[in-house]
């Protein structure tokens, strides 16, 4: 039944810093939104659903979804959902909605306007209201718990860490659409000071304003509107304890568990939502991914993590890769929440079933 | 039309936002919290013997609640550390600090606390540490204000003595059962080209729109993209300052910060030439003498910007002038 629903379109605005935009997404997701529709020879009024991740709280306004709405443009009105995440998830609400029959193209995407805020400040509201939140622990120190555990525990070096880094770098080289990208290597990055000791900000996502945008279409019409649909062939999400200090921290059981849900078996290309270097090596442990996989062939989100549409991006990349036949099989990731709390695994296969 | 580059590039302003949030702490966290004004730390025992500290509201393998609550602490052993040389707004310290995951004396699991060490040389995991209690409990969790190092063995027997709080101390400034979460954000907040466009024409004066080149329809204030098409709107149109009370409601309530005082009208007021209506105050008459249809005339205020509208004296509007932007 998963084989039922194909990826048929995905397009990414830059990101970047943008002094221009705003943090109801409206400018970013604009030309996005037109660039995909062309590529599928669509208009807005052939989506039958609509769904959208972003968050408030990056916004500084309520209802900022609600905003966003202009760039689709709601008249005749539109079926239109949102969800506070990365937009991955809203991909996975519209998949559902493809899969009961209750639409046969969906849209999803997700935006956020990093830049304008304190983003790992924000970030300390997604944790335990009662006993955590109130002492506002950011994103980078809670990452950087995790990285020493494992550090600590003999799992990977700092050098592991910057190679991860590096190698994203050179990889980035050739996304027009990352934010960092570059040839350095693992002891010049070394060499400079921790942010948030152990993490230097090579071990960091960057802060960037940025909106992605994926269309699914069901089997009936998804041949129609691209030559290589990347058919999903799993969907999975799971989400570990919320509690930072009784869950370990070295083990990722919500993003094998969400793999083992999503049959995804061996691939041959993944794009994993790490916005830390150490998260990287996490992932592709409990993933399973190995050697011969080509793991974020981007520069992933070390080169550009705009939040809430950075896990959708990482979909919409392997789909692309599905879809230009670099790829029969590849994986897409994402995840929210603290130090890889929650996980998302999406299977894209050239084959329907 | 070309305007000077600094004129055309979207306003910026610093943004900040504050709410409370006040929240009910349930059966365990209440014991929990009452126990902290008392300088004492609690944890709870799951299905499987662990002690969870801080506890847990539903056993994470039996999903029951705790069947205890067991004392731990109040020292405990760093499991992990980092290091916050530039501390944020509203963390423990404002000194640059550790935070840590501290499994307490007696317990199975890591809560997660700052660590006034003085420098990160002083930290590494092992450390033992003993907290540093508020002067005050305020009923929550920052009744422990971080912990410090200390040179208590793991397990000793018998932790330091309990610094004693004076009793007329406890629960001075709690709520029992309630704690307040402050939020405080600030953001660089960006204005969209439309509503830039806008912001910059009230301030000389001029009530600036747009119309859409999709569907005709002429907007108020600029809002850079048609909603109904999604279409970024280029075309500008000038607007006069009179219009048609669409709909309305009379506040009779009042609220922190209100600069008008009740009963007063708010509106939707159907500018001439425009499509869309947009809120406004309508002062200037009883609010009992407003209606539907009602001409009324911007208001401008000193230091820019329309202050409220006010009536013109002209006959209604016909309703089937402004029946299609209702």
């Amino acid at each position: 039944m998963s084989a039922d629903v194909a990826v048929v379109g995905f397009a990414q605005s830059p990101c970047r810093v943008r002094e221009d935009a705003t943090t109801s997404g409206v400018e970013m997701l604009v030309p996005i939104f037109a660039e995909v529709f062309r590529a599928c020879g669509l208009t807005r009024r052939d989506i039958g659903f609509w769904c959208s991740g972003s968050s408030d709280y990056l916004a500084g306004r309520a209802f900022s979804f609600v905003s966003a709405v202009d760039a689709i443009g709601a008249v005749p009105p539109a079926m239109e959902s949102h969800v506070e995440m990365d937009a991955a998830w809203a991909l996975y609400e519209a998949w559902a909605k493809v899969l009961t029959g209750e639409a046969e193209i969906a849209l999803a995407y997700g935006f956020g306007k990093s830049s304008g805020a304190e983003l790992r400040r924000v970030l300390a509201l997604q944790l335990d209201p009662y006993l955590v939140a109130p002492l506002w622990p950011d994103s980078v120190s809670v990452a950087a718990l995790q990285a020493r555990l494992g550090l600590e525990a003999g799992r990977w070096t700092e050098k592991d860490m910057a190679e991860v880094a590096a190698r994203s770098r050179a990889e980035a080289r050739s996304n027009p659409d990352a934010q960092v990208s570059g040839s350095v290597t693992a002891a010049e990055l070394l060499a400079r000071p921790y942010v948030a000791e152990p993490l230097r900000a090579h071990d960091c996502a960057p802060v960037g304003d940025g909106a992605a945008v994926v269309i699914i279409a069901s089997a009936a019409r998804a041949r129609e509107l691209c030559e290589r649909p990347a058919w999903i062939s799993g969907f999975a999400h799971q989400v570990d304890s919320g509690s930072l200090g009784a869950r370990d921290l070295l083990a990722v059981p919500s993003a094998a568990g969400a793999a083992a849900a999503a049959g995804a078996g061996p691939v041959e290309l993944a794009e994993l939502h790490a916005p830390f270097s150490h998260q990287e090596l996490l992932l592709r442990e409990a993933l399973g991914l190995g050697e011969g996989v080509a793991v974020n062939p981007s520069g992933g989100a070390l080169c550009g993590n705009p939040m809430f549409a950075a896990g959708l991006a990482r979909i919409g990349l392997a789909a692309r890769a599905v879809m230009s036949g670099r790829a029969s099989r590849a994986l897409g990731h994402a995840t929210s929440g603290p130090a890889l709390q929650q996980n998302l695994v999406c299977v894209l296969s050239g084959e329907a079933s | 039309m070309s305007q000077p580059l600094a004129e055309s590039a979207p306003l910026r302003a610093p943004l900040e936002i504050e709410f409370d949030y006040t929240r009910s702490l349930g059966p365990v966290l209440s014991q929990f919290m009452a126990a902290l004004a008392e300088r004492r730390i609690l944890g709870a025992r799951g299905a499987d013997g662990r002690v969870h500290a801080p506890p847990f509201e539903y056993d994470p393998v039996s999903a029951e609640p705790p069947a205890e609550l067991v004392p731990v602490g109040p020292e405990g052993t760093v499991v992990s550390w980092s290091w916050m040389p530039d501390p944020l707004v509203g963390q423990p310290l404002a000194e640059p600090f550790a935070w840590a995951l501290i499994r307490l004396d007696g317990a199975d699991t890591a809560m997660l606390h700052a660590v006034d060490a003085g420098s990160a040389a002083a930290m590494r995991t092992g450390l033992r540490v003993r907290p540093r209690w508020a002067a005050r409990p305020a009923g929550g969790i920052r009744d422990i204000a971080c912990f410090e190092p200390c040179d208590g063995p793991a397990g000793a027997a018998e932790a330091p003595a309990q610094d004693t709080l004076p009793a007329q101390d406890i629960g001075a400034e709690r709520t029992p059962g309630m704690t307040i979460a402050p939020v405080r954000l600030r953001y660089l907040h960006t204005a969209s080209p439309g509503e830039s466009a806008y912001l910059r024409g009230l301030a000389a004066g001029r009530l600036l729109g747009q119309r859409c080149g999709v569907c005709g329809q002429v907007y108020v204030p600029t809002r850079g993209t048609c909603p109904a098409d999604g279409v970024t709107m280029t075309e500008e149109v000038e607007l006069p300052e009179t219009g048609t009370v669409t709909t309305f409601c009379i506040v009779n309530v009042g609220y922190p910060g209100q600069r008008v005082t009740p009963p007063y009208v708010a509106a939707a007021v159907l500018l001439d030439g425009a499509d869309i209506a947009f809120q406004h105050l309508v002062l200037g008459c009883d609010a009992s003498e407003v209606r539907m249809g009602l001409r009324v005339r911007a208001v401008w205020g000193e230091t820019g910007g329309i202050s409220h509208f006010t009536p013109t004296g002209e006959p209604d509007a016909l309703y089937e002038t402004y029946a299609r932007s209702l």
